[in-house]
């Protein structure tokens, strides 16, 4: 069909649109009264998330459902929705009615209690400061690590080539700039040895990604680069996905990646679904979920654990505490207008 | 049009009237419509940019590196619109023209790019023109890089705006007289006399609002640019990314200052192009 013949197709086809429109929101509807049998009461969740959690969410959920039906006797189908933390945490803000957020970074949920629709407590409300799992940043080389690369210092040398995301417009990409700062102050160095090092490292850094997974597949895809700098579990199902082509690197020390949850109160109170949102956050700290935590590569949290949870490498780890003094400042010292991140970028005969 | 008998006119409207049957509903859904889905929005945007004050707009709006930014939107969407216009009008001519097997399905390619994602678009051209992709292994040794650059990003821009170049030419190309073209060449105009001075003119004004959707589609284009464009700031980061940027800070005026610009920009752009094509109909009657 061609815009060039004015017929009356325009006309059936936004017939066919309405009626497709139509029955997919009738059947959407009438579901949840369908599937629940007349005894059990059945509830809905929305958990918004970021993009690498697809696959960890979806193993809780299946796990979660079996575990509350069980408990409680309520039927819960939880619905995900994942995209960058920052756009998902607006969205939550503009009204997407989300019960619980699991989001990437503390300014993000903070973010959504600054609206009000979060009690700003919320940090308290689940241990180890609403953080059930956390991450670290590592590196991944290719096959057999030509290059050598073992740890922070050797990111400096001269004609190593760094894949890492847009600080500005990824969670991957801050943590990344706050490992690498860090690195330098846990290694001893001033504030002025950590922005040349981190400076030095951007400028060897041929493309700016605007999210996590794009910079994967600038790195393992588009063999561009010697080292990609990115989660732990992230780097897992990139070296899994790569067949042997990549390999992950420990360095000695590292930030942790600490992508907090929240209860949405102003929507959980509305839509009645708070106990069935508080369990299910609670349940990341269950052994089961733990468990479906680990899998994913994601190290879940433990009361007075000593070293890493079982089957994690050991790694020295600084919070964003250590690297920036605190989230607020990262995000206005760092990476906001005029920021650290921007003072690397200046105006330069801007040829190609 | 002056000249027509005034008593042509009433006529005139009891006929339109005829064609187009309960106008005042139409016209109401039609201004309902334009003001919730564009006045609205805009309006929205331009408020919550004005609330910083003139001082604090170009504080945001106007810092070397969103004019950076500025210049390579606007100078790759350009040469998109360019390229597009010209290959647009080829492709056309071609598909209204030319009887060839195949021809209706090239026809059908040709509004893929709207119906494809374009993130998938900037993923697949970057893959294809990096140094150890398909295409870049033979054009990257010869000094084309087709990744990272700006000509990656016109190049993307092409594939995005492509189809609107096509589609406002070729329904002119369909309605043109074909024994115009033929008088012309029996009365002894040379091929290429008869289309300069005979086709050209009928298809220049469509050429030209092809060349303003092409134009405008380029300036706002984010998802595909994003993928192959490496947004280096000052050399390949497009003004969209600075929006992005500024949304991630949770700083919605700074951001929207930003996108005013553009707007302005393509506003602009599309207002010279209006006044332009509209000569070039008078002088093509």
């Amino acid at each position: 069909m061609t815009l060039s013949r004015p017929s009356s197709r325009p006309l059936v086809t936004v017939a066919l649109l309405v009626a497709v429109a139509l029955s997919v929101l009738t059947t959407g509807c009438s579901k949840p009264s369908g599937t629940g049998t007349a005894t059990t009461p059945s509830i809905e969740l929305l958990n918004v998330s970021y993009d690498p959690t697809r696959e960890l969410y979806k193993d809780i959920n299946t796990a979660f459902a079996k575990h509350y039906l069980a408990e409680h006797g309520t039927e819960v189908s939880i619905k995900q929705s994942h995209a960058a933390s920052g756009s998902q945490s607006r969205a939550v803000i503009d009204g997407l009615e989300a019960d619980v957020v699991t989001l990437a970074t503390w300014p993000d949920v903070e973010a959504i209690a600054k609206s009000g629709l979060v009690k700003t407590d919320w940090q308290h409300r689940f241990d180890n400061g609403s953080i059930p799992y956390h991450s670290v940043v590592v590196f991944v080389v290719r096959k057999g690590n030509p290059k050598g690369i073992a740890d922070w210092p050797d990111l400096d040398r001269d004609g190593i080539e760094i894949i890492t995301p847009n600080p500005k417009t990824s969670g991957n990409g801050k943590y990344s700039f706050l490992a690498a700062w860090g690195s330098v102050l846990a290694a001893g160095g001033s504030a002025d040895d950590a922005r040349g090092f981190v400076e030095r490292l951007y400028r060897r850094t041929p493309v700016l990604d605007t999210g996590a997974r794009a910079a994967t597949a600038t790195f393992s895809q588009k063999g561009i680069g010697d080292v990609h700098l990115t989660f732990e579990n992230e780097a897992h199902l990139e070296v899994d996905e790569s067949k042997g082509a990549l390999e992950i690197v420990y360095p000695k020390r590292s930030v942790r990646v600490d992508p907090p949850v929240a209860v949405v109160d102003g929507n959980v109170d509305r839509k009645s679904t708070r106990h069935a949102a508080e369990a299910y956050l609670g349940f990341l700290y269950s052994p089961e979920g733990k468990a479906i935590v680990a899998k994913h590569h994601y190290r879940p949290w433990t009361a007075d654990a000593k070293g890493p949870p079982a089957g994690f490498p050991e790694i020295e780890t600084f919070d964003i505490t250590f690297a920036a003094g605190s989230w607020d400042d990262a995000m206005k010292n760092l990476f906001g207008e005029g920021g650290e991140f921007d003072k690397i970028y200046q105006p330069s005969g801007a040829s190609n | 049009m002056n000249k027509n008998p005034p008593t042509s006119i009433p006529t005139r409207r009891a006929r339109q009237r005829t064609v187009l049957p309960g106008f005042g509903l139409s016209a109401a859904i039609t201004s309902l419509m334009i003001v919730g889905l564009v006045v609205i929005p805009l309006a929205v945007l331009i408020l919550r940019a004005a609330s910083l004050g003139p001082a604090g707009f170009l504080a945001a709006a106007w810092t070397p590196r969103a004019r950076a930014a500025y210049a390579v939107s606007l100078g790759a969407s350009l040469a998109a619109a360019i390229i597009s216009s010209l290959l647009g009008l080829l492709v056309a001519w071609v598909l209204v023209r030319l009887e060839f097997p195949g021809r209706r399905i090239l026809d059908a390619l040709v509004d893929v790019p709207l119906a494809l994602p374009t993130a998938v678009a900037g993923l697949v051209y970057s893959t294809l023109y990096v140094e150890k992709g398909w295409l870049g292994q033979i054009l990257v040794p010869v000094g084309i890089k087709g990744a990272y650059s700006r000509l990656g990003i016109v190049l993307v821009l092409v594939f995005v705006s492509l189809p609107f170049a096509i589609r406002v030419v070729q329904p002119v190309i369909e309605s043109l007289d074909k024994d115009t073209e033929e008088a012309a060449r029996l009365l002894g105009a040379s091929k290429a006399q008869t289309f300069l001075r005979v086709v050209l003119p009928g298809i220049l004004p469509a050429v030209v609002t092809g060349f303003a959707l092409a134009l405008a589609r380029a300036l706002g284009e984010y998802g595909s640019v994003v993928f192959i464009s490496g947004n280096m700031p000052f050399k390949t980061e497009i003004a969209p990314v600075l929006i992005v940027s500024r949304l991630e800070e949770f700083a919605y005026a700074e951001a929207t200052a930003i996108a005013v610009v553009l707007l302005g920009m393509s506003l602009s752009m599309l207002i010279v192009v209006n006044v332009l094509q509209q000569r070039l109909a008078r002088n093509a009657q």
